[in-house]
């Protein structure tokens, strides 16, 4: 791997960019691996990093129906913070936000992640109450958190409107300073390099379109590129994990739903944090472009058309201007819908199945992006020692058998309540 | 959007119902003698399918009926719909 640093950069200005080698090889796929990890994007690059890194594996293929983080990796609104309430939460996101710290360095590769502070205002006594228990929370188990007065936020989001006069006025905030963004396309091209320097094959424009099993184990996957023989299998696939699974006659806790996000013209720099309004669900931060990223809640039915409805943007958009009244009359660049894998829980699933030598990770419930290190970081394990890390197993598909549900909303068995 | 042609009402917008999941969904009928097993795939697990799926709506703003459509998870074409069964 040609390693990235100023004396590269400089020898490559020099050349006129032309000697840069391609970041990943793009190898024909060969007739079978150790562990085969279906799904390109962040979740599933990590995963082959970390089996190849942490563990000495890597006879690894990642096969990729479309182009690596083409899917959700490049669909989401790059929000990174660890701010839960379940202690099982807690442990899970904040490993993976001390993997984010390092991750840059880790991969030689930068993923502009800015810890720029992440923060949640509230509009009513039950709200605080509510925002500062899940914050009490946090320092109990060692995570950084704040509460924020109303003039804490005039000081640190000086374009917030914090009117009495507004419909839901806001009372106050809570802050988790060490939250903040990363580069969504940075973080699956880095963990693409870094693997395939580490010797695993990306495969890219491979649908997977069955798997292959003997006596109850996996032997391998079809392909549109071929069959491809796998002694082990990680899913790591999003809002496509039922069929993926139902290829192993597995049906999973889960609904495929659309999300919504918008991006704005890009303007001059006016809010360097993220903050997430409770009122109405919609969250806010700006890119290092300038453009205005604005995500909001589901649209609440079933759906792969990954198109959001207009009146979901709308009130998306009502909720951002309401609060920021400076955007009000910003054009909207484009806005999209992710496929969002939700879980009866809103927690995730990252567990072996019950076929032997198949593990998934998948049910990320729109917060997928976050998790992105600990999550491939804790399929890797599972994989490579066919158990779960004591970091993941919670996370199991039993829970919603054995009712031990890591339920974060206290919302019922609903998939769109989360 | 979503218009959903309710069988009341005519094509409405979809802010106007409440989605109520998977119509293929049924409650067992004696919870007392229902395994655990049969109660959680109730509860929790479903088909998810990628395609034609067949499924509730309750018309709130309209004629407060529940109706099952089918519609297709992929382009949002609408099929069959008619009113559910109380």
């Amino acid at each position: 791997m040609q390693r990235y640093s100023i004396f590269s950069l400089l020898k490559g200005a020099l050349s006129g960019h032309q000697d840069w080698e391609p970041a990943w090889r793009a190898p024909e796929p060969k007739s079978s691996y150790d562990i085969v990890i279906v799904g390109g994007g962040g979740h599933g690059l990590a995963t082959a990093y970390y089996l190849a890194r942490n563990h000495g594996i890597s006879n690894i293929a990642v096969l990729e129906r479309g182009w690596i983080g083409g899917g959700n990796t490049g669909r989401n609104t790059t929000i990174v913070r660890s701010n839960y309430l379940l202690p099982e939460n807690q442990r899970f996101y904040e490993h993976s936000l001390k993997l984010w710290e390092g991750l840059s360095r880790d991969l030689n590769y930068n993923v502009m992640f800015s810890p720029r502070g992440v923060i949640n205002v509230f509009h009513t006594d039950a709200q605080r109450d509510y925002w500062v228990r899940r914050h009490n929370g946090m320092r109990y188990a060692g995570i950084d958190a704040e509460l924020l007065t109303r003039a804490d936020l005039t000081r640190l989001v000086p374009a917030l409107n914090l009117s009495p006069d507004l419909r839901h006025p806001i009372v106050g905030g809570v802050m988790q300073p060490r939250g903040g963004v990363a580069r969504h396309d940075a973080v699956a091209w880095g963990y693409a390099r870094a693997a395939d320097a580490l010797g695993v094959d990306i495969i890219q424009d491979c649908e997977v379109t069955g798997i292959d099993m003997q006596g109850g184990r996996v032997t391998g996957l079809q392909t549109s590129r071929g069959p491809i023989g796998a002694g082990r299998i990680g899913l790591a696939v999003a809002g496509h994990s039922s069929q993926l699974a139902q290829m192993a006659g597995i049906r999973l806790p889960i609904e495929t739903h659309l999300l919504t996000a918008t991006v704005s013209e890009p303007v001059k720099p006016f809010i360097d944090t993220v903050v997430s309004i409770a009122a109405t669900h919609a969250y806010i931060s700006q890119t290092d472009k300038g453009e205005v990223l604005i995500g909001g809640s589901l649209d609440g039915y079933n759906s792969w058309s990954q198109r959001g409805s207009p009146a979901r943007l709308e009130d998306i958009l009502s909720a951002a201007s309401e609060y920021f009244p400076r955007i009000s009359r910003l054009r909207q660049l484009r806005h999209w819908a992710g496929v969002m894998d939700m879980s009866m829980d809103g927690s995730p699933i990252i567990a072996k199945l019950p076929v032997d030598g198949l593990a998934m990770t998948g049910g990320w419930c729109y917060g997928g992006f976050k998790a992105t290190p600990a999550s491939g970081w804790c399929l890797a394990w599972t994989l490579a020692n066919d158990a779960p890390h004591e970091l993941n197993a919670p996370f199991s598909l039993e829970r919603f058998r054995t009712g031990a549900m890591l339920n974060e909303n206290g919302a019922g068995p609903v998939a769109a309540a989360h | 959007m979503l218009l959903i042609p309710c069988p009341f009402c005519g094509a409405r917008d979809e802010t106007e119902f409440v989605y109520g999941g998977d119509a293929g969904v049924e409650r067992p009928r004696n919870p007392e003698t229902t395994t655990d097993e049969a109660w959680t795939d109730y509860l929790c697990f479903r088909d998810n399918p990628q395609g034609m799926h067949r499924e509730l709506w309750f018309h709130r703003d309209g004629c407060q009926r529940w109706i099952t459509i089918e519609r297709d998870t992929r382009t949002h074409e609408l099929g069959a719909v008619r009113l559910s069964r109380s």
